[in-house]
């Protein structure tokens, strides 16, 4: 027990009398029961929207991309929007499995696994809009610098949308095999609970023959360091690379150095802001409450708020050097944010990313269920009007006024919004159900020293010690 | 006798953890231990070496800063020099930092799936490999001491039962 000591001030991370095997069983049942009514609603609706953007992509891909509500001076709108949303989303997802873990926080062990998952599926969701967005997807594979016949005709190294199709694809990948690597045991232990031949069959091969050897632990955890310390600086590379696609640009409201790490840490927020939000329900539906406690919500919370207040410096320092600048492009860039005709757009997002996560300084907000996921909604709602004011408005009035236009969405752009929403939730739902969404391994790791019972055991013992000398 | 073999099951982190001093400390062979999760030490405990992954993983990532590199070098420079948008193109330093981000890039992208494909090589996982544990509460609450036999069976049960297992077992293998 010596060995599990853990200072008397950490609170719990799992609640009640667990054992090792308990932490099996409640893992474990999602997996092995069957999906109740709830579920197969709320998947049907998901799937429903899922083919309702299928349709919209191929409507688009059949009729072309003026089917959308671009024109010649917005060419990016919200396709791109949608497509920086969702990397930012991504992102919470590998802060909390690599950068925790690198920190020792003890609490990422019960959340990592559904945040690695929604990392993987909101990037997939995210690259659909590289490929869609493009005049001509069938010839998409040109932007790999395969040897050809034209001569061999190579890609231009220059621009930021190839450093977007290199960083999106290793960022997706290795996320993967983190994801998969972490995912070994605890599939290994579905295998060996397994009761039909077809479950175990299939748990089996997911397993790849994981069988626990102290030899493949001690690797296991230097793999899991190692990615780590790699996802670290991809996580923040990656969204550094998508901040180029407009902060290399001459765009005024676009060209600014602020940009890489203000994208980061929008992105560390839109996506804790996700977790919280599934985690939330998951925590409820699984019945996961003894592992995804309100501590847990309340240090989520905590990330959103330093997250929100960065993003607000930010904010105000791109307001301050806009101008300080002196350059009147840029300071009516800014001030067409303000006032302009997209003005609503531009305080809608102020307010959700600067005021609301400030609420979160009140212990009574920060640890209220129902207070967090309402503000998780609002957050993600600002973030997606975040990339939407540094898109739209900086495109529609910049340099020639006689360029100066309005954008307006067409039911194909929105159609396609909701399908990627319908399709992340489809995998999600699909996850929930068959995959260990706990990293139980790990949480068993936890279990004497955080754990609830052995918390009070140890200091029972500890006082008893006290009184006796 | 050679080929007969212990198995002493524990149902705790730390009595397993003990035992294993114990066995070491009698000489006896251990020949694998099977546990649910990773139990901190039990490598040191063991004596099992440190593994090299983590040097592994730097010089994969060598290989793909050297690859990353030796492209765009070969693309941007040698190759195709064209200017595009006013880019320097005549030599690799002066147009370097817009090859940077690729250049981070393949360096991860090597170094990850490398090393991740070592641990699978090196551990003989794959998606169709047969699992190996003994015994399956080895992956929910058991950890499983296999022990090489010599010298007397019941004695060295009778170690074993001392040492907090919950369960020995004699298999021939």
């Amino acid at each position: 027990m010596s060995s599990h000591y853990e200072a008397p001030i950490r609170k719990p991370l799992v609640i009640g009398e667990k054992t090792y095997h308990d932490i099996t069983v409640d893992v474990a049942r999602p997996v092995e029961g069957r999906a109740n009514k709830l579920w197969w609603r709320v998947f049907a609706i998901a799937l429903i929207a899922f083919l309702w953007g299928v349709g919209s992509m191929a409507y688009t891909v059949g009729t072309g991309i003026g089917t959308w509500g671009l024109n010649k001076t917005v060419g990016w709108a919200w396709d791109i929007t949608n497509f920086v949303w969702w990397v930012g989303i991504g992102h919470a997802g590998t802060l909390i499995s690599a950068v925790l873990l690198l920190f020792r926080q003890k609490w990422r062990m019960a959340i990592n696994r559904s945040a690695e998952a929604m990392t993987i599926f909101s990037v997939v969701q995210a690259g659909l809009f590289p490929i869609i967005h493009m005049g001509r997807p069938w010839l998409g594979y040109w932007v790999l610098p395969l040897p050809n016949q034209f001569g061999s005709l190579w890609v231009n190294f220059n621009s930021p949308l190839l450093w977007d199709v290199f960083a999106i694809s290793t960022y997706l990948s290795v996320s993967l095999v983190f994801w998969w690597t972490g995912l070994l045991p605890d599939f290994a232990m579905l295998r060996d609970r397994a009761i039909t031949p077809f479950t175990k069959r299939v748990y089996s091969i997911l397993s790849f023959g994981w069988s626990g050897r102290a030899k493949d632990w001690q690797r296991f955890e230097e793999v899991s360091l190692v990615l780590a310390g790699l996802a670290t600086p991809l996580v923040l590379s990656v969204h550094t690379i998508v901040s180029f696609d407009f902060a290399t640009s001459v765009i005024p409201g676009w060209h600014t150095t602020i940009l890489p790490p203000y994208f980061v840490a929008g992105a560390i927020f839109s996506g804790f802001a996700m977790v919280t939000t599934l985690l939330i329900i998951m925590r409820k539906v699984s019945n996961l409450e003894a592992y995804i406690t309100i501590q847990h919500i309340e240090l989520m919370n905590i990330i959103v708020m330093i997250t929100g207040s960065i993003v607000g410096v930010a904010y105000i320092t791109e307001l301050w050097v806009a101008w300080y600048s002196g350059v009147e492009y840029e300071q009516y860039a800014f001030l067409n944010r303000a006032t302009g005709p997209y003005w609503w757009s531009y305080w809608l997002m102020m307010t959700c990313n600067v005021i609301s996560p400030q609420v979160m300084w009140f212990k009574k907000i920060r640890t209220n269920i129902m207070a967090s996921f309402i503000i998780s909604l609002i957050v993600n709602v600002g973030m997606w009007f975040e990339r939407f004011v540094i898109i739209v408005t900086s495109l529609h009035r910049d340099y020639l006024p006689s360029s100066w236009t309005m954008f307006q969405p067409t039911f194909v752009d929105a159609g396609i919004y909701i399908g990627t929403i319908g399709f992340f939730f489809v995998l999600f739902l699909l996850y929930s159900r068959s995959f260990p969404v706990i990293a139980q391994a790990e949480v068993k790791t936890i279990l004497k020293s955080s754990g609830e019972y052995y918390k009070k055991e140890r200091d029972s013992k500890e006082n008893h010690q006290s009184l006796n000398h | 006798m050679s080929n007969k073999v212990v198995h002493a099951i524990y149902n705790d982190d730390d009595v397993l953890l003990d035992a294993v001093k114990e066995t070491r400390a009698a000489h006896h062979h251990i020949e694998e231990v099977y546990t649910p999760f990773p139990v901190h030490g039990l490598d040191k405990a063991m004596g099992l070496k440190p593994t090299r992954i983590a040097i592994c993983a730097f010089l994969y990532g060598l290989v793909g800063l050297s690859f990353g590199t030796a492209m765009m070098y070969y693309i941007m420079i040698v190759d195709w020099p064209q200017d595009i948008g006013g880019k320097p193109s005549m030599s690799f330093i002066q147009n370097m930092p817009s090859f940077v981000p690729i250049m981070f890039e393949m360096t991860v992208l090597f170094s990850a799936h490398l090393m991740v494909l070592t641990f699978f090589m090196r551990s003989k996982l794959w998606p169709f490999k047969k699992a190996e544990n003994p015994d399956v509460r080895t992956t929910d609450d058991h950890f499983l001491m296999e022990v090489a036999l010599n010298g007397d069976e019941d004695s060295a049960v009778e170690f074993f039962k001392k040492t907090g297992a919950v369960e020995v077992k004699v298999i021939e293998k």
